[in-house]
């Protein structure tokens, strides 16, 4: 074509970035890698090839790690980790800002070298996952330098094991890394055995930064090889895929007193309101389901539009999609490029095949080079009982629908097993903020789409998994209070068999739905003072019981929408009525466990209720620092229904430690009672009832936390599982909050101080809520 | 469009002028529910317009000839108080000739030429008689330009001695007040006036989107000055503060792809001040490209109001033919 020619057609032709220095920076490496091992590579060994999905090269030849591979760089972290936590942050955050900087430097051969490897764009390497990842060591250098000042309770976890995807390989792999070495961890870092290559150019950065031996191990190969990580002496794995996976890495870890963090699918809802900017809407979407092939974890998959405007809408998406260029990854005017490996082409297309007539499929007139490519494709007129309006596809196919109204476009976007980002477009402030918080997502960006900032805390609700990465609180997930308890002694109800009749008759009978409930099964146990004289009967719940106080919590929504200055009047007025009855309940109790200390632990108990009062309305969100015109809202959102194993050895202090803090934050709660000594609660409903605690809200119930906790882990309308039971359920509770991926915190048989320090804080707060990141850009 | 295959864009064989080709936007009622609905988002706009270079990327050959585009698309344009019949001259002379002869020629594109020459009222006939027989539009800006603040019988007036002069094109000013003022009738009234003043001439309306200030001040004013008839929507005068910027091009450009989906009537897009380096010229290229179309991407639908664009293209377009970098003083001054 002549000069003149494209003077005609305007034609965009060719932008290709070169693609020599990557693969000459792969034929230094001898095309053939090993490990990276305790700060050196090994010699390369029997493996699989990693492809260039766009052509189908062959790019290296990798090493799937065997066990004893896997068992070396697990003892190269193990052995370097207390040195590297004794350097201090201060001495760390120069390792980390060496890391952030060589990144920089070699910028362009890490975003050539990802683009290579996953088929990406080379725009979206070069302009985002690069100075993303760049970001993350920046950030984290920083909050190396703070830990001592801002965490002074906090300490690493030791060594952890890192499972990364091959969406973002080099972005996910800054995600883990990163914090992780700030806070004073080693790693063991597996990548995707499709993506490994950036992964492997790094290990290369950390020679040239000097970093210390051991302290990052990176190990290739398949899933087998993650499953080894997940089983090795490590303290702490997190994982990023898909939620498949991250449910049997769950399983595995139930029990083992491993830390876990886990970031998986979604289906994310993108909300278009009729009073939006529908241009800007429009090309959002091609940001939110077209960036990096729709191959993201958050990406905006699932169109909502306000019915009045659908049609126009979907009109104007069309003519937006008959635009995107698709082709070459390393050609500088391309949209979409290469998917990963044709196993994920064809399970893209299997998906959209399998659709059944349902809705109409539009993809653009455009010719597929050759490669891996699957192309932009809409499926609209999806009615929400259609597969593929709920199952995560994973590529370039955004699914429509319509709605009429705020309330609607709420109930259809929650209506999904996932909750890890949101997108709501509307030019009204007040439509857009108020669904923003009633979106169960860990995300939601309003009038945007896929913001990221290693600022701002990322990270989903629901099946979408838990724990967050990136602000502060992503420092959770890789630090541990520094006092951690002793073994918990096991404490026995006491025995007997004499009937010492009561004055009158009194029946302890379960809490739900602020009403008194006989069990359903219809069984009670005696309950013994020291020396076996009986004191009462407690009921024995059931998994039914166990229904039906979940269903009163679930009903008890109120709560959550209150205000927190409501909140705390609420837990003022239980603890005045509980001072009132101090005498009662302190006798009680010093029955029931046969000690003195009754009057003391009503006192601290009162006290507890008067903290979180104190704490309803003092637990604040924060706006954080990201590279935008407008504010991320980090806000503390309630988990929802908490179910709680209490404390056996302090029968009231322990209940209200835990429920306390978690009615502080809007939650409603499920109590089993301490086992042993299950009368305190069930005196306890009677203040409840007296001092205007809404049904439902707090619900009791009493019998064998072992025969408990699988119906309360494993039930699906529950958020997150608490234990601090000396009962040994930590692993059932674990195990059976895979199925919803349900938050759990358990003592995994360790001792808590209830009536000192450990016995209240932060630590419950954290805990009690989710943090939502709401991002608001603005602009006249 | 099947007969545009022909139209090369240059002064040789295209008209610049839209009413040769196409109907001409006759305009319509003013529709107020439509003008309502007008929206824009900053952020999501600016996240568009500053993500899009990164996008879009032209090389070698395509480039100098999306520069020799651009070239094709310039009114080129003096408008200052010291204007003389010479400097006119001198103007023109550069809007015939816009690069050297032998790069056009390395090029293949001889005959390339600006889009028109645009001036003040009284410059119009020194204008005239020196681009005479290349067909190449002299456009007069109008209407108490810049400020539109004299006599609303006088701005009428201008616009028909400019006319009576000869000038094909006109270049109008809106009233800023109408606008901030949320005076839509008014507007739509002003620019109707002023288009029939117009007649035959082709009627640019600057809103000079730098006292807008919103973007959706500019959303909703392009849509009244296409319904009252403009031919083409200018974002400034380029005495303004700000003046043409990629996000009130996204602004101004949805706008007109929407006014062509309600009406199928093609509106021009004229970004005006501040647009001086040629990897500027191709980023509004491509948004056009982009947001609008291919057919836009031609003097009758699009121009570039700009004065020293062209040196930096010429530069550009010098180093494409002979792989070294260029001076300013190796070519022609305008």
């Amino acid at each position: 074509m002549t000069v003149k020619d494209i003077f005609e057609s305007m034609d965009y032709g060719p932008a290709p970035e070169s693609a020599g220095d990557a693969l000459a920076w792969i034929v230094d490496q001898g095309s053939k890698f090993g490990h990276f091992i305790d700060g050196s590579f090994t010699a390369p060994g029997e493996g699989f090839e990693s492809r260039n999905p766009a052509t189908g090269e062959v790019l290296a030849t990798l090493t799937q790690a065997s066990q004893s591979d896997v068992d070396t760089a697990v003892e190269a972290a193990r052995k370097a980790q207390p040195a590297w936590a004794k350097l201090g942050g201060a001495g760390r955050a120069r390792y980390l800002y060496a890391l952030a900087r060589l990144l920089q430097k070699h910028s362009r051969l890490f975003a050539v070298l990802e683009s290579l490897d996953n088929g990406k764009p080379i725009r979206e390497a070069r302009d985002i996952d690069i100075p993303q990842a760049q970001r993350h060591f920046y950030y984290h250098a920083g909050m190396a330098q703070l830990m001592e000042s801002e965490l002074p309770d906090a300490q690493a976890l030791g060594v952890c094991g890192q499972i990364i995807p091959w969406n973002f390989p080099l972005l996910m792999l800054s995600w883990k890394i990163a914090p992780a070495l700030a806070m004073g961890n080693t790693v063991v870092l597996k990548p995707a055995e499709w993506t490994s290559l950036t992964a492997l150019c790094f290990a290369d950065i950390c020679r040239q930064a000097g970093l210390p031996k051991g302290v990052v191990n990176i190990v290739t190969g398949d899933g087998d090889v993650g499953e080894m990580i997940v089983k090795a002496e490590v303290d702490k794995v997190a994982f990023t895929g898909s939620t498949a996976v991250g449910r049997r890495i769950r399983e595995a870890t139930a029990g083992t007193g491993k830390a876990l963090t886990l970031e998986l699918g979604g289906k994310s809802p993108y909300i278009v309101f009729e009073d939006a900017d529908i241009d800007s809407a429009v090309e959002g979407l091609v940001d939110a389901i077209w960036f990096n092939q729709g191959q993201v974890c958050c990406a905006g998959s699932r169109l909502l539009v306000q019915e009045g405007i659908s049609e126009r809408f979907h009109a104007k998406l069309r003519a937006r999609m008959d635009k995107l260029r698709i082709g070459d990854p390393l050609d500088k005017c391309i949209d979409v490029g290469a998917i990963v490996d044709p196993v994920q082409r064809d399970r893209i297309a299997a998906l959209v095949d399998a659709h059944g007539g349902e809705g109409e499929v539009y993809q653009p007139a455009c010719d597929l080079p050759d490669g891996c490519y699957y192309p932009p494709t809409l499926v609209s007129n999806l009615s929400q009982a259609s597969a593929l309006m709920q199952d995560e596809i994973f590529g370039p196919v955004l699914v429509s629908s319509t709605f009429r109204t705020p309330s609607e476009a709420i109930m259809l976007a929650n209506n999904t097993r996932y909750g890890l980002a949101a997108s709501v477009w509307s030019e009204n402030i007040n439509v857009a903020l108020d669904i923003a918080p009633k979106l169960v997502a860990g995300i939601v960006w309003i009038n945007g789409t896929n913001m990221m900032d290693a600022a701002a805390g990322f990270g989903g609700v629901r099946e979408s998994g838990f724990g967050r990465e990136g602000g502060w609180e992503g420092l959770a997930a890789y630090t541990k209070p520094k006092n951690t308890g002793k073994a918990l002694k096991p404490v026995a109800a006491f025995e007997g068999d004499t009937a010492e009749p009561q004055p009158v008759d009194r029946t302890a009978k379960l809490y739900i739905g602020g009403k008194q409930a006989r069990p359903d099964g219809g069984y009670a146990r005696d309950v013994y003072d020291k020396s076996g004289k009986l004191i009462g009967q407690a009921p024995i719940s059931s998994r039914k019981d166990v229904r039906n106080a979940v269903e009163a919590a679930r009903a008890a929504s109120g709560w959550t929408g209150a205000t927190a200055h409501n909140r705390a009047q609420v837990l003022y007025f239980l603890a005045e009525n509980l001072a009132t009855r101090k005498d009662e309940f302190a006798a009680q109790i010093n029955r029931m466990t046969g000690g003195k200390s009754g009057a003391a632990e009503v006192d601290a108990s009162v006290d507890r209720l008067f903290t979180y009062a104190a704490w309803a309305d003092k637990f604040d969100g924060q706006v954080r620092q990201v590279p935008m015109r407008g504010v991320a809202l980090a806000m503390r959102e309630a988990c929802g229904v908490i179910g709680v194993f209490c404390p056996d050895d302090l029968p009231l202090l322990g209940l209200v430690s835990a429920m306390a803090p978690a009615i502080a934050m809007g939650n409603r709660v499920v109590l089993v009672a301490s086992e042993p000594f299950p009368l305190a609660a069930t005196d306890f409903y009677q203040v409840l009832e007296t001092s205007d605690v809404p049904g439902g809200v707090v619900n009791i119930l009493t019998g064998s936390h072992e025969e408990l906790a699988p119906s309360l882990a494993t039930h699906m309308d529950v958020e997150a599982v608490w234990s601090f039971s000396g009962a040994d359920i930590s692993a059932a509770v674990e195990k059976g909050g895979a199925g919803n991926l349900k938050r759990t915190w358990v003592n995994n048989g360790f001792a808590r101080d209830w009536m000192g320090a450990a016995g209240a804080g932060r630590e419950f707060l954290e805990a009690a809520t989710e943090v939502k990141t709401v991002w608001v850009p603005y602009g006249a | 469009m099947a007969q545009l295959g022909s139209q090369t864009g240059t002064t040789l064989d295209t008209p610049q002028l839209p009413q040769t080709i196409e109907p001409r936007n006759p305009g319509m009622d003013l529709d107020m529910d439509r003008v309502m609905h007008a929206r824009a988002n900053r952020s999501a706009i600016e996240r568009r317009a500053k993500t899009l270079p990164g996008r879009r990327s032209v090389k070698k050959d395509f480039q100098a000839a999306w520069l020799a585009r651009a070239i094709s698309c310039i009114d080129l344009t003096t408008l200052a108080g010291d204007d003389t019949a010479g400097r006119v001259l001198r103007l023109c002379a550069k809007a015939k000739q816009p690069v050297r002869a032998d790069l056009l020629e390395a090029l293949g594109m001889q005959g390339l030429t600006t889009g028109a020459v645009c001036v003040y009222h009284d410059m119009i006939p020194h204008a005239l008689k020196a681009l005479e027989g290349t067909g190449i539009p002299v456009a007069a800006v109008s209407t108490g330009f810049p400020a539109g603040l004299s006599p609303f019988h006088l701005r009428i007036a201008e616009i028909e001695e400019s006319v009576k002069a000869g000038a094909e094109e006109i270049d109008i000013v809106i009233s800023r007040r109408l606008v901030l003022n949320g005076d839509w009738q008014g507007l739509y009234d002003e620019m109707r006036a002023f288009r029939a003043a117009c007649g035959d001439a082709h009627v640019k309306a600057i809103l000079a989107t730098g006292e807008l200030e919103t973007l959706q001040n500019v959303a909703r004013a392009s849509q009244v000055c296409m319904m009252a008839g403009a031919d083409f929507i200018k974002t400034s005068t380029g005495k303004e503060p700000v003046n043409a910027t990629l996000p009130v091009s996204l602004v101004m450009m949805r706008a007109i792809r929407e006014y062509y989906e309600e009406t199928g009537y093609r509106v021009g897009y004229k970004p005006a001040g501040g647009i001086s380096k040629a990897k500027d010229s191709i980023n509004y290229l491509a948004l056009v490209k982009e947001e609008l179309g291919d057919r836009w991407l031609r003097p009758d639908l699009f121009r570039f109001g700009a004065s020293s664009l062209l040196g930096d293209i010429e530069r550009q377009l010098e180093h494409h033919v002979t792989g070294a970098y260029s001076a300013s003083w190796r070519h022609a001054a305008g």
